[in-house]
């Protein structure tokens, strides 16, 4: 601990094998910030080297794209809610031209009092487009899965946080501070380990209600104590470690050391398993959602797939309303794996002669 | 330390964990909103007489720490369904052999398949199997279960008519002997095949690191060095001692897997565990779910002690440490 952090301590040598523009730092917080931002940049290189990591990103960046500009790609005009739906829209067509359902259902044209003709029960001018079909509401399968992206990336980015800040809390005071704390939680991750987590979220979700914010707590709740293990495992290695006696010999308290020396160290190893949790808790979200716990409001994938299994659209054969959202979350779950093993394979050494 | 003490130890371990679980399964079901005796009393399938049984079966009258007290003493008092009037006992009892018929020959599958195609990676690390079975594996792993189900059932099930949509068993066909075998085999191969499929990859993956983990041990190269053929030094040297992880595995995955077929159960309308979860929910089953919780904990606690103690026997190094 440097007692004046603005002062300089002692010139760095420029260290010139990195091939970053060198800034000769003159503070400790300085120092700090210069091996960082070199760490970081050693990682993206070595990142830069795994083909499937790249890959994933790649995917990844293009998912939040969609996300993004969902209302751009798929206006809301052709709106989602199905209470708002307009009765006008065709009703599960496959993909391709398709007529409003007024023109189709039309057998006498009301002015010549005459059979309609093809052309006029489905004016080519009165057709749209539907790319991947629509569902038994109207609504376009396209502009479903368009949206639903959105759901997925909310609740997998804020349901991760969740659990990163829930097992790092809970793995970090075991691990720190042991003894009969340890001993307590420890117990408290084994139930959570120990029963189904199926089991207990639809009894949480049920128990809380419908809404976007319930799932993703419910993700949190059944999904950290993975997350705590592993932190407090290395929690308990760095704790012995001699920097963290020194610090503590200077009067450092636990709060500094925590924060300053424990989870700055913790941070590699969670690194890739927080990146692995965002694909998990995106499959958990779709679970839930089909299994009907989720918020019947939001477009999301699994709400789509739930709407396709009640209504019989597998037994039925509509495979353009059952593979969209399918394919849709395959795809985001696994530009999130690629990068979490790309990371898992930098992060952990002993993957790497692999 | 000796085998016994060992065992003794793990035994002890699982003893406190089961506490523990029972402990907080109690208290889960007790801080619900839903208060047990109101929906009791709210339920229309019991008698007064059959409502006020159950309550004393249940120790519903009793103050909170006697209820405490009688639940880990008798966990396996469940009282009757709230909603069949059935024992809960005979109402799981009827579900669990379904999931333990699909959960089983799905782990049997995919651990067959699995180490085999792990060995072959492994071995031949680099090479385009080797890659498109991590690709696959990856594909597979990040494909949500049920939707995977659901596809399998469009495609062969409502299209080309190979094997009936779901269930168990045809309905009311009062089939007998081989034909009921028959019947029941082709209910389950798609619900088991997405398992299988589903799990393959996690075995293969597991498998091959293991593999390649032993492939960098001494008794490998000595083997190589006394001039052992290939073949020899993979089934005899290697493949054994890779296995290990393997055995684990088999037995932990089988405790969750129980739990989690809940999504393709929904899929196949397969008459199971994970039905039932689904089920008592939705109707607010009180001692169902508590009898659910129960099996899933315990048969989950009982996979991890059988687990460590194999493992004890099949490598002695852990009973060391």
């Amino acid at each position: 601990m440097n007692p004046f952090p603005e002062q300089p301590i002692f010139p760095e040598p420029p260290e010139l094998d990195e091939g970053l523009p060198e800034v000769v730092p003159r503070t400790a917080r300085q120092i700090t910030w210069t091996r960082r931002r070199k760490a970081l940049a050693h990682f993206w290189r070595q990142y830069r080297e795994n083909l499937l990591g790249m890959i994933g990103l790649i995917f990844l960046i293009i998912f939040v794209l969609v996300a993004l500009f969902a209302p751009l790609i798929a206006p809301k005009s052709a709106t989602l809610e199905v209470s708002a739906v307009k009765n006008d829209q065709p009703i599960l067509v496959p993909p391709g031209y398709h007529c409003p359902q007024s023109f189709t259902h039309m057998v006498v044209n009301p002015q010549t009092g005459q059979p309609v003709t093809t052309e006029e029960a489905c004016p080519t001018s009165e057709k749209q487009f539907y790319p991947l079909g629509t569902d038994n509401a109207g609504r376009s399968v396209f502009a479903l899965l368009i949206w639903g992206s959105r759901v997925s990336l909310i609740v997998g980015i804020t349901a991760t946080i969740m659990t990163m800040i829930i097992g790092a809390g809970i793995g970090i005071t075991a691990g720190y501070f042991g003894g009969k704390t340890d001993l307590v939680l420890e117990r408290f991750t084994d139930w959570f380990l120990v029963i189904p987590w199926i089991a207990l979220a639809i009894v949480l979700a049920s128990v809380l209600g419908q809404s976007l914010f319930n799932i993703i707590f419910v993700i949190a709740v059944t999904s950290w104590a993975v997350t705590a293990r592993l932190v407090r495992a290395q929690a308990l290695t760095v704790r012995e470690r001699p920097y963290v006696e020194r610090a503590r010999a200077l009067g450092a308290s636990n709060w500094h050391i925590i924060s300053r020396h424990i989870l700055p160290n913790l941070f590699p190893i969670i690194f890739a398993n927080t990146i692995l949790t965002v694909a998990l808790s995106i499959l958990s979200e779709s679970l839930l959602s089909f299994l009907g716990l989720g918020d019947p409001l939001t477009v999301s994938w699994g709400n789509v797939l739930q709407d396709a299994q009640a209504l019989g659209a597998t037994t039925g054969g509509q495979w353009w309303w059952v593979l969209p959202p399918g394919l849709g979350i395959t795809f985001v779950v696994l530009a999130f794996t690629m990068c979490g093993f790309a990371v898992e394979e930098i992060t952990n050494p002993r993957l790497r002669r692999r | 330390m000796g085998t016994r003490k060992y065992l003794l130890r793990k035994l002890m371990q699982a003893f406190f964990t089961l506490i523990f679980v029972l402990t907080m399964n109690f208290f889960l079901f007790r801080i619900l909103p839903s208060d047990p005796v109101q929906m009791m009393v709210r339920n229309q399938k019991l008698t007064r007489a059959e409502q006020i049984q159950q309550m004393k079966d249940l120790g519903l009258d009793k103050p909170l720490w006697e209820q405490y007290i009688q639940y880990i003493t008798h966990p396996w008092v469940l009282g009757r369904s709230f909603q069949s009037g059935l024992p809960v006992s005979q109402v799981i009892g009827d579900r669990i052999w379904p999931t333990v018929l699909l959960v089983g020959s799905a782990t049997i599958l995919s651990t067959v398949f699995g180490v085999m195609i792990g060995i072959h990676s492994a071995w031949r690390r680099g090479t385009p199997f080797d890659v498109g079975s991590l690709v696959s594996t990856m594909l597979f792993y990040s494909m949500p279960q049920f939707w995977f189900g659901m596809m399998l059932l469009l495609i062969f099930a409502a299209t080309l008519h190979w094997f009936p949509v779901g269930g168990y068993a045809t309905e009311g066909a009062g089939y007998t002997g081989m034909q009921h075998v028959v019947d029941v085999a082709r209910h389950l191969f798609l619900p088991m095949m997405t398992l299988a499929i589903g799990y393959l990859g996690e075995y293969s993956l597991i498998m091959r690191s293991s593999l390649i983990d032993v492939m960098h041990e001494d008794f490998v190269n000595v083997a190589r060095a006394k001039g052992l053929r290939d073949k020899l030094v993979r089934q005899r040297h290697a493949v054994p001692n890779a296995l290990l992880p393997i055995f684990t595995m088999i037995i932990l995955y089988f405790g969750y897997v129980i739990g989690g077929a809940v999504g393709l159960e929904e899929v196949f309308s397969y008459p199971g565990i994970g039905q039932l979860t689904v089920r008592s929910i939705d109707q607010q089953d009180f001692p169902v779910m508590q009898g659910i919780f129960l099996l899933l904990s315990v048969a989950i606690l009982i996979a991890n002690l059988i687990a460590d103690i194999t493992y004890g026997y099949l490598d002695p190094r852990v009973r060391e440490a």
